[in-house]
């Protein structure tokens, strides 16, 4: 196993409460497995993906540990940390577009970020270069300024740069969701070489387009306000999911040949709850057709089938 | 015009130049030669990358950016160069809901400030009259109004206040409705319910030009699509055959492109037909391929 995840608890701090967004996350994620990470604004899945690397002041991490490669992530320890980021854990940002520092040439960002590391940018720098042109990008981008780029062009720079030191984990952040449909295909393949090439030995991708994970994920993993609701291969997921709001999600979605004159789709009614003060018990009970009595208590995250988890009392039973 | 039951906004040779550089010395042709047409009851989906002029196409048509060359007609009326007053009216039949529902509204104000603000174009409508109509609105856009009367937009979800909007839209009884990218803030559970409320409102004659980068949203719900590339058609029609049969490289691979949940991306992308296309083809011609389905002539000749 590349990432252990265990009871993994993370409120926000804030001046009516703790915001529970990360509550009891129990999973793993197998060398080479590429995990899509889905769910509504607001589940908590950037959340979950942001304690990985770095949690910002206003989250506290509750309890709950983290091991990567067999070795314990001091995630609630924001110095300690500094030893595994960018060489262990990195992560490609939702905010890509903007990460560079627009008054440093591409290549002055790569030396410092590599120097605040320890590495020598000239031994680096061939590969680097080799990898800016697997992506497409010729060696004089390293030469220009963040705002003579691209979009995509810089998307795929902060690719590059950040799995430099061939991490262990990858996180990567909603970052095809301001693309084009044609860029989003093409980063979304690069995410699946950069694995193929092992730049990344595993990967969390977050997203809330399930369409993008079912052509790049092995696994995804559907949260629900702040819980793990469904956790399976990506085929299992869109073909026969079990979690009752994994299966009105993905009957939500319109697919090129779907047309409202023949199959009209339906939402789900109503919204999620408020982290603030969730509900107990089942989390998407007050949405869920099939809720019962049973759903005042908490379903627990448990396995259904070799390799499919569901936290659901219909679904387990 | 308007008797035959076709055309209600009409586009002739629609283009937009922008002056750009430091000085405004450059000239940047966002849409270039756009013509199609938007009937009642008929929805027709807008679709091209960013950059294409999708955004600018909607501006244009309701006013909020000059047209730089041919017209726009609406009911048989050339809208393109409005001046103050016949554009109030204009706004009486045509109205434009956004991309982003949260800033659309003064967070200091409630929500259904939007609402009473419409009350203007009503001078002689009383209090009792108004509040029917402000509940028959929000009722054809499934909203409660309960629920949604007197709260802060930040109390509201998206697709509440995206609703809250068509909802004002609708106040005005319009004729046609522009939606810009209306859906893309919304989480999936939700978008489909403000799709399917376009859906209805087409059933009472709305005709709705509905702008968006996501084809699979295009398909579920337009009759007809037109499909941009740099300011220029270069495929439009029938929403079926555009998408059952796409013709021109561009859109074949859009279509290839898009995510779907049950069948996988193929592997030889037809990216090398797009690349190889021209820049731009300033004598761009729509060629007829069969009934209700032009393509730019430049993408045919590369097939052939």
């Amino acid at each position: 196993m590349s990432l252990r995840v265990d009871d993994l608890t993370v409120y926000y701090r804030s001046l009516r409460g703790d915001v529970k967004a990360v509550d009891g996350a129990t999973f793993a994620i197998r060398d080479g497995e590429i995990m899509g990470l889905a769910g509504e604004s607001g589940c908590g899945k950037s959340s979950l993906g942001k304690s990985l690397i770095r949690m910002d002041a206003r989250m506290k991490h509750m309890r709950g540990r983290v091991e990567l490669d067999g070795e314990e992530l001091p995630i609630a320890d924001d110095a300690k940390m500094n030893a595994f980021r960018f060489r262990k854990v990195s992560i490609v940002p939702q905010y890509s577009m903007s990460a560079l520092t627009p008054t440093r040439k591409v290549g002055t960002v790569a030396r410092e970020l590599l120097e605040s590391r320890g590495e020598g940018f000239g031994e680096v720098q061939p590969e680097l270069v080799r990898r800016l042109e697997l992506v497409g990008l010729s060696a004089d981008v390293l030469d220009r300024y963040p705002i003579e780029l691209s979009g995509g062009m810089k998307q795929r720079t902060v690719m590059v740069l950040s799995t430099l030191l061939d991490p262990s984990l990858l996180i990567a952040d909603e970052i095809t969701s301001a693309l084009d449909v044609s860029s989003q295909r093409a980063v979304g393949e690069l995410l699946v070489e950069f694995r193929d090439r092992g730049f990344v030995k595993s990967m969390i991708v977050i997203t809330h387009d399930l369409a993008i994970l079912y052509q790049i994920a092995d696994t995804i993993l559907v949260m629900y306000a702040g819980k793990l609701a469904e956790k399976a291969p990506a085929e299992t997921i869109v073909g026969a999911p079990r979690h009752p709001y994994t299966q009105l999600l993905i009957s939500s979605l319109p697919e090129v040949g779907v047309r409202f004159e023949e199959t009209r789709l339906a939402g789900i009614p109503g919204k999620p709850p408020s982290l603030l003060s969730p509900p107990t018990g089942c989390r998407f009970r007050d949405r869920c057709p099939l809720a019962f009595a049973k759903c005042e208590e908490e379903p627990p995250f448990v396995e259904v089938e070799p390799g499919h988890e569901v936290a659901c009392w219909k679904a387990a039973a | 015009m308007l008797e035959g039951g076709r055309l209600m906004l009409s586009l002739d040779g629609v283009s937009k130049v922008y002056k750009v550089g430091t000085f405004g010395g450059k000239r940047l042709r966002a849409v270039h030669g756009v013509s199609f047409d938007v009937a009642p009851g008929e929805v027709v989906s807008l679709i091209g990358e960013s950059g294409s002029g999708k955004s600018t196409i909607g501006r244009m048509v309701l006013g909020l950016s000059r047209v730089t060359e041919g017209t726009i007609t609406f009911d048989g009326q050339d809208v393109s160069r409005l001046e103050k007053r016949r554009l109030r009216a204009y706004y009486g039949d045509v109205q434009g809901v956004f991309q982003d529902p949260f800033s659309s509204y003064n967070p200091i104000f409630k929500a259904d400030r939007v609402l009473t603000l419409v009350k203007g174009f009503f001078p002689g409508v009383g209090r009792r009259e108004w509040d029917d109509k402000v509940e028959a609105a929000l009722h054809a856009v499934r909203l409660d109004p309960g629920a949604c009367l007197g709260k802060y937009p930040h109390q509201l979800s998206g697709g509440q206040l995206q609703r809250l909007l068509v909802a004002r839209a609708l106040l005005l009884d319009i004729k046609l409705l522009v939606a810009d990218e209306i859906i893309s803030m919304l989480d999936a559970s939700t978008r489909i319910d403000v799709l399917n409320l376009l859906g209805d409102l087409k059933a009472r004659g709305l005709g709705v030009l509905f702008i968006t980068h996501d084809l699979s949203l295009g398909n579920y719900i337009s009759d007809r699509t037109v499909i941009l590339r740099r300011g220029e058609i270069v495929e439009a029609g029938a929403t079926t055959k555009v998408f059952g049969n796409p013709l021109h490289p561009y859109t074949r691979m859009l279509v290839s492109s898009v995510p779907q949940l049950h069948t996988k991306w193929d592997s030889a992308a037809p990216k090398a037909a797009v690349a190889a296309l021209p820049e731009s083809d300033a004598a761009a011609r729509l060629v007829e391929v069969e009934p209700d389905h032009l393509v730019a002539a430049a993408g045919i000749e590369e097939r052939a």
